[in-house]
């Protein structure tokens, strides 16, 4: 049973991510984004890390796509339509990528996995012990570190995004 | 582990993801279309993470840890690229790459 539902899930997966990257309308390729980012949290919950499932959900289905969307609807018309690449660079990329696909797919069923078959249910509780422990192999400094990205990350885009403003202001004083 | 699947066919799955991903970041010429490949390949290599960690080993959660820790520097790139795409439209008023000349402030 599991394994046909991953089969669905793959399917919906690499059709949707194709329909974004190709699709003309840009609202319409980001919904599409959305369907994929979907489908990945189906294969998080499938693979028994229901905590990262979680994060998928609201972080990337629920944060970045709105941002995206967002950023689609103060920059252009709903119903403009992009203008796609030369058929022939079209061609040349996606010749590029099946090769560069290939040597992927060469070494990985060439390289001999060693497969621990082992049915361990992770709870949060053990994800956030490591996140915050002081031992040797604790995660409490990158943890520190991303906190403090993301808040330079918040006062950077205020910054940027209302950069002229900010400047003129400046000029003034 | 998902019952019944090998780790070859999810390793075959973000694979494909990837290289979808890197297809449209070459192609599209638009900033935002750019983003969205951005993404794709992004949580491909999110699942590969996972993946050999939860089939390789069972044990231990340092791909998870990592996993979450690329889903936060993606959501500070997104919000950056999006801050940077909305102040680029009001100097230029468009987003294509072609016309994007200027980066200096």
């Amino acid at each position: 049973m599991e394994k046909y539902i991953f089969y669905i899930l793959a399917f919906i997966m690499i059709v949707f991510a194709i329909a974004s990257v190709t699709s003309r309308k840009m609202l319409r390729s980001v919904i599409y984004l959305l369907f994929t980012l979907c489908a990945i949290a189906g294969l998080y919950f499938l693979i028994d890390y229901n905590f990262l499932a979680a994060i998928q959900l609201t972080v990337y289905a629920g944060g970045i796509i709105v941002l995206i969307i967002f950023s689609v609807l103060l920059v252009h018309h709903i119903e403009m339509e992009l203008e796609i690449a030369k058929l022939s660079k079209q061609i040349l990329t996606s010749v590029a990528c099946l090769i560069g696909l290939g040597v992927f797919l060469y070494t990985i069923y060439n390289h001999n996995f060693i497969v621990i078959e082992a049915a361990k249910t992770t709870t949060v509780a053990d994800i956030g012990l490591l996140l915050l422990s002081y031992d040797a192999g604790g995660f409490i400094l990158p943890f520190e570190v991303i906190s403090i990205l993301l808040l330079a990350a918040m006062i950077g885009a205020i910054v940027i995004a209302k950069g002229n403003k900010l400047t003129n202001k400046n000029e003034t004083l | 582990m998902i019952f019944g699947v090998s780790i070859y066919e999810l390793l075959t799955v973000t694979s494909i993801l990837f290289f979808i991903g890197v297809y449209g970041f070459i192609t599209r010429k638009n900033l935002i279309s750019i983003l969205i490949s951005i993404e794709l390949i992004l949580n491909a290599s999110v699942i590969n993470f996972v993946v050999i960690n939860k089939y390789l080993y069972p044990d231990m959660l340092q791909g998870v840890i990592f996993s979450i820790f690329i889903i936060a520097v993606a959501a500070a790139e997104t919000a950056l690229a999006v801050s940077i795409i909305i102040n680029l439209y009001r100097q230029i008023s468009s987003v294509e790459v072609k016309d994007t000349e200027i980066m200096k402030y």
